[in-house]
């Protein structure tokens, strides 16, 4: 059984399809936030501790650290804040970023084993990324796609996963349970059937390949009402198919519940202690 | 059916996204002599008018607002070619696509949609289009408008890298340059030197025209 071990300075957490289903808080990120954008523009990351904390509090186990904001000096500002995510929290990180010098910086102020956010399978992404991956003794989120359009045969996407596996294992001396693959989860309200295209991913990634998978999961439910309730149906049916972990936004207890009850019946919380436990710190909490 | 109920069925039908429908009244519409300009500014285009407002209000989603795109798309396709002989003109040409390293569709698309159901006669390149496909596309379609779309902070740097291409071409001052994308601000549009920007798919379509009148005003056809 392959596994993916991440560790902070004190923590470490493992994802594998005999485990409990691994949660990447996603909220850290200023995509789409203009407020946050401009803060983060004149230095302030103070915005950063809130979210840390809404993540952490919801039930994450690994937060995903992204600085993507245009015009500044991403490395700089992605090392401080991974530096500052570390001093809030104890739980291992997942660097975000395209930009190879980004994710470089970020690497080396890391204190732990990190996860990298993300390759593709183009060679030249390959040949940039994983030897840093290599270097710093950290795990990669691969995403089977090339140059091409996001491949909507599962064919071709099995295969991309393979050539990935191959590549970092073979050329780079990367352990198959360090790289996590990204079956790639696009919106329904796009496609119809673009979801048991991705099962299928996943179900052939597992049985074939054996890897852990990962995937932004808000994505799905793209252009629909009550995201919610789709997020927390589409996740246990991912689990179900091989999918053993997600980049989501844990503050919406729904579909952490929905995740956590999951992990009871797929075998992955032994006698549903972690349920149960979960079941008195709610009572705790309201008093009852 | 008399022409009122026609008109009005393909308004209803377009608006659900009801695509053989929608073909059929076109068919029927054409049988019975009607113009296809009518057919097209008097059903066609309010409706997907419509169908933008209800989105624009969250009263519409996604897939309701991509199957009355297609169900348009298909009258279109036969109503193109007898718009073409009549000398019908489109309000303007509009070339779109998204920039070489990013492959997401799903909100260019949606502008697609608008833009034509606005009038405009959209060439979608589709996604990863490199700088020169750009140029060799802006030839050969001589647009008025060209749309650079990105979705990722990482992508956006290939507007700078369009519009140097167009630059080198010597085809910068030929085409309106519209930019536009889940990470793009009215800033970061200034800043790569493009005209126009707009946050969502109908702000796209009032801003495209408002430039396009603009730059009519400015050099007379």
């Amino acid at each position: 059984m392959l596994h993916t071990v991440l560790r902070s300075a004190t923590k470490e957490v493992v994802l594998g399809h005999d485990r409990p289903f691994c949660l990447i808080g996603e909220r850290i990120n200023p995509t789409g936030r203009r407020i946050f954008q401009e803060q983060l523009r004149e230095g302030d990351l103070s915005a950063i501790e809130r979210d840390v904390r809404a993540q952490v509090e919801g039930g994450a186990d690994v937060l995903d650290v992204n600085m993507g904001v245009p015009l500044t000096d991403e490395p700089e500002l992605l090392a401080k804040a991974i530096q500052m995510v570390q001093g809030l929290t104890d739980l291992p990180i997942c660097i975000d970023s395209s930009v190879v010098e980004a994710l470089e910086a970020g690497l080396s102020v890391y204190q732990g084993r990190a996860l990298v956010n993300s390759v593709t399978a183009e060679d030249e992404r390959l040949e940039l990324i994983l030897p840093l991956v290599k270097k710093h003794d950290a795990a990669i989120i691969a995403l089977p796609n090339d140059h091409d359009e996001i491949p909507m045969e599962a064919d071709k996407r099995v295969e991309l996963t393979r050539k990935i596996v191959r590549v970092a294992t073979e050329e780079y001396g990367i352990d198959a349970g360090d790289i996590v693959i990204d079956p790639l989860a696009m919106p329904i309200g796009a496609d119809t059937t673009t979801s048991l295209v991705t099962f299928e991913v996943m179900r052939r990634i597992r049985d074939e390949i054996g890897v852990n998978m990962t995937c932004g999961a808000s994505n799905v439910s793209f252009g629909m009402p009550d995201r919610h309730t789709l997020n927390a149906a589409w996740l246990p049916m991912a689990m179900t198919s091989g999918l053993t972990s997600a980049i989501m936004d844990t503050r919406t207890p729904k579909v952490v519940e929905a995740v956590k009850a999951a992990d009871v019946f797929l075998g992955h919380d032994d006698w549903g202690m972690a349920w149960i436990s979960a079941h008195r710190a709610k009572q705790a909490a309201s008093g009852t | 059916m008399t022409p009122e109920e026609i008109l009005q069925g393909l308004y209803d039908e377009t608006l659900v996204g009801n695509g053989p429908r929608v073909l059929e009244l076109t068919e029927e519409g054409l049988g019975a002599g009607m113009e296809p300009q009518t057919l097209l500014f008097d059903a066609l285009i309010p409706s997907l008018e419509e169908v933008g407002a209800r989105f624009e209000r969250g009263d519409f989603f996604v897939p309701e607002m991509l199957i009355a795109g297609r169900a348009m798309a298909g009258a279109m396709e036969r109503l193109r070619p007898l718009l073409a002989e009549t000398g019908v003109q489109t309000i303007g040409k509009f070339l779109m696509g998204t920039v070489k390293g990013d492959v997401h569709d799903i909100g260019k698309n949606l502008v697609n949609i608008m833009l034509e159901g606005a009038g405009f006669e959209v060439v979608d390149l589709g996604v990863q289009v490199a700088p020169e496909k750009f140029v060799s596309a802006i030839e050969e379609h001589q647009p008025d408008i060209v749309g650079f779309s990105a979705f990722l902070t990482t992508t956006m740097p290939m507007f700078k890298a369009n519009m140097n291409a167009l630059e080198k071409a010597g085809i910068r001052d030929s085409v309106i340059v519209m930019v536009g994308g889940a990470p793009v601000t009215q800033e970061y549009a200034d800043a790569v030197g493009a005209d126009g920007y707009a946050a969502d798919a109908s702000q796209t379509v009032k801003r495209a025209k408002r430039l396009l009148e603009e730059k009519r005003a400015k050099v007379p056809a």
